[in-house]
């Protein structure tokens, strides 16, 4: 058990996250270097102010008009993005681990705090898992692997709530828990996740396109 | 290149000239769109072909990007007849292009810009609907959609100037007069079945003392051929006008109240007709912000009694107001016109298509029925203001709307801007017939 935990928690870390940030970096690349040769529309209009409005108000809860029409699902939403990106990233437990292997840590939040966002993160992804089978409008687009995606964006936060009570065979949630993570992060850069950063730049592009060329707010 | 749409033959399908296709358009948007999109659904009920058929699920634009695109670019082109035939349901009888969905998407995917690809997929094969593929082989032939004569558009001309010497004195349509401020294009259904549109924008420039012309060629700014999924011959019409303009040393170009015309012209034509910038060799103006311009500016003025005391909406042309910003300009206008103003809801860039563009009105029969069930939205919509005249600076919505008053039985009249502003102008004295 232990050397399945040294593994996970030495090479594994490191593995995962030179995956999950290179594959990122490769993939901005290629994309760069793609769009130079065949999307000159995106670099003709470029608008800041348009480019930053089409963002942010996406970033906001319920800050667009397209989630305003379904805004018990705007609201999940936006809990979910917050859970997903501030527990894992604030957590008590991970900036220890931060400051001993890197010497870095960052402002960590009451473990109370994060056992609640956890279960509260737990039931928007029932929620999203439900709304997926429920209407028909995503049903029909959902395809298998998106239900896996969502389960595995689910293990980490699972494992780790039930670690942290210590709930069940302790060493092997642990291990779950790094390992679900480690793959979440490699999957990451090369499925549709990859929107934690290519949101950017298609916010951006529609931003240019919709505000900059036509003074239309696609938000 | 096909000459006519022949998608009842059972000719093979050129794999290669799909690869082709799919190979050039697949830039970075393309390939992140495709990737990325969250299968979230919140673009459903962003179309009106989703909510006016009982929320189907098969409509929303994800769908129907998934099952098209997605499909060619999954299968790598190598796709057959068959399925063809079924993207040309989807790419021409369930998507205007009104790029609505593209405001209602986390990421802004342009699902627009990726059916216009797939329907330029079906094109190549020669499946694309018969009423665009007649008007392809008049743009060929004659530079216009109908086939008309440069002889016969400058009678026509000549022929209004003429009527509506009674209206306003020394009323002229000059043809080709070279270094003016605009040069002023048209939809061929003006000359062909409405020549008195001409005759009413002579009347309005006259009055406004506008320096303008009338082009013997490259007047026509339609562009069918971009609905058709021809590039090529797109990017021909474009730059037929872009050139007669240039020749001409004009200042603008002046679209008709038509709205994929600007959309052609002003934001699609020059990707179309080869400048790399995107933007158009002499600047672009839609009539509607030229006689909003006018009327702020006091170089028309209404008459205070005429204006409408019934109430009147303002159908807001997706490609007038969406994709060419001018919706204040619109609003502005009716304002000048009438006394009784109704908004219908949503509108401005967040107006829902009427159903008939996207080349939806010159295909023809074959697609009346559907236009008419997807048009429920905007009847309803129309209904809800209790207006009696629809106001629209669009060809396309303008016939949509006519068909709909029939089919829901709206009760109204609808007009164009044109129309209104020469019913209540104030035609100065010196320009009175005596």
């Amino acid at each position: 058990m232990n050397e399945f935990y040294e593994i996970l928690t030495g090479p594994g870390l490191w593995i995962a996250f030179i995956i999950f940030i290179g594959g990122l970096v490769l993939r901005l690349t290629y994309l760069f270097a793609l769009s130079r040769e065949k999307d000159r529309v995106f670099y003709n209009h470029v608008s800041l102010s348009w480019g930053l409005r089409s963002i942010g108000h996406w970033l906001l809860p319920l800050g667009s008009a397209s989630l305003r029409k379904q805004p018990v699902f705007g609201l999940v939403f936006y809990v979910f993005h917050v859970c997903l990106l501030g527990v894992p990233i604030f957590l008590c437990a991970h900036n220890v681990l931060w400051d001993e292997a890197f010497g870095i840590s960052l402002w960590s939040m009451p473990d109370k705090w994060a056992d609640v966002l956890t279960v509260v993160f737990m039931g928007t992804v029932i929620f999203l898992f439900i709304r997926r089978l429920a209407r028909p409008e995503v049903r029909i687009l959902t395809s298998f692997w998106d239900y896996i995606l969502l389960v595995l964006t689910l293990l980490p936060f699972l494992t780790g709530f039930l670690a942290y009570h210590q709930w069940g065979p302790y060493e092997i949630v642990l291990i779950l828990h790094i390992f679900s993570a480690e793959i979440l992060l490699i999957i990451i850069p090369f499925s549709k996740l990859g929107h934690v950063i290519l949101f950017f730049f298609t916010r951006a592009f529609i931003g240019f396109e919709m505000g900059g060329r036509r003074k239309a707010r696609a938000w | 290149m096909p000459e006519n749409s022949n998608h009842m033959t059972d000719q093979p399908v050129n794999v290669e000239k799909i690869k082709q296709i799919l190979d050039a358009n697949n830039g970075a948007r393309i390939r992140t769109w495709l990737n990325i999109c969250a299968r979230c659904g919140l673009c459903a009920e962003s179309c009106f072909f989703y909510l006016a058929k009982d929320k189907d699920p098969k409509l929303s634009p994800a769908y129907k990007f998934k099952t098209t695109l997605g499909e060619m670019y999954k299968k790598k082109g190598n796709v057959d007849r068959e399925f063809l035939e079924k993207c040309y349901e989807i790419v021409w009888g369930e998507c205007t292009t009104c790029k609505r969905c593209s405001m209602y998407c986390p990421f802004g995917i342009d699902i627009a810009t990726m059916i216009s690809t797939a329907r330029t997929v079906c094109w190549s094969q020669g499946i694309f609907p018969e009423g665009l593929a007649r008007t392809l082989t008049n743009y060929r032939k004659t530079g216009n959609q109908m086939g008309t004569s440069e002889e016969d558009f400058v009678e026509t001309c000549e022929w209004m100037a003429e009527e509506f010497e009674d209206e306003v004195k020394g009323i002229t349509i000059p043809i080709d007069k070279p270094g003016v401020k605009y040069m002023y294009t048209v939809n061929p259904r003006e000359p062909v079945y409405y020549p008195q549109d001409l005759g009413m924008a002579a009347q309005i420039f006259t009055v406004a003392g506008e320096d303008w012309t009338m082009p013997s060629s490259g007047w026509d700014c339609t562009n069918l051929p971009m609905f058709a999924g021809d590039r090529a011959l797109a990017g021909k019409v474009v730059n037929n006008m872009y050139k007669k303009a240039l020749e001409l040393g004009v200042e603008k170009i002046l679209i008709t109240e038509c709205g994929h015309a600007y959309r052609s012209a002003a934001f699609e034509g020059p990707y179309l007709a080869g400048y790399a910038d995107g933007k158009p060799p002499v600047e672009i103006v839609h009539s509607v912000q030229l006689l909003y311009e006018y009327l702020r500016d006091g170089r028309i003025s209404i008459d205070p009694d005429k204006r409408i005391e019934e109430p009147v909406t303002y159908q807001d042309p997706c490609n007038v107001s969406r994709n060419g910003g001018l919706w204040e300009e619109g609003r502005k206008i009716v304002e000048y016109l009438a006394k009784d103003f109704r908004d219908m809801s949503p509108n401005r860039e967040h107006n829902h298509c009427c159903g008939g563009g996207g080349g939806f009105i010159p295909m023809g029969s074959e697609f009346k029925s559907r236009r008419m069930v997807s048009g429920k939205v905007k009847a309803e919509q129309i209904k809800a203001t209790g207006a009696k005249i629809v106001i629209t600076p669009c060809h396309n919505c303008f016939d949509q709307i006519t068909d709909l008053n029939e089919e829901y039985e709206l009760g109204v009249k609808v007009a164009s801007l044109k129309e209104l502003i020469c019913e209540e102008m104030i035609i100065p004295d010196h320009l009175k017939p005596e």
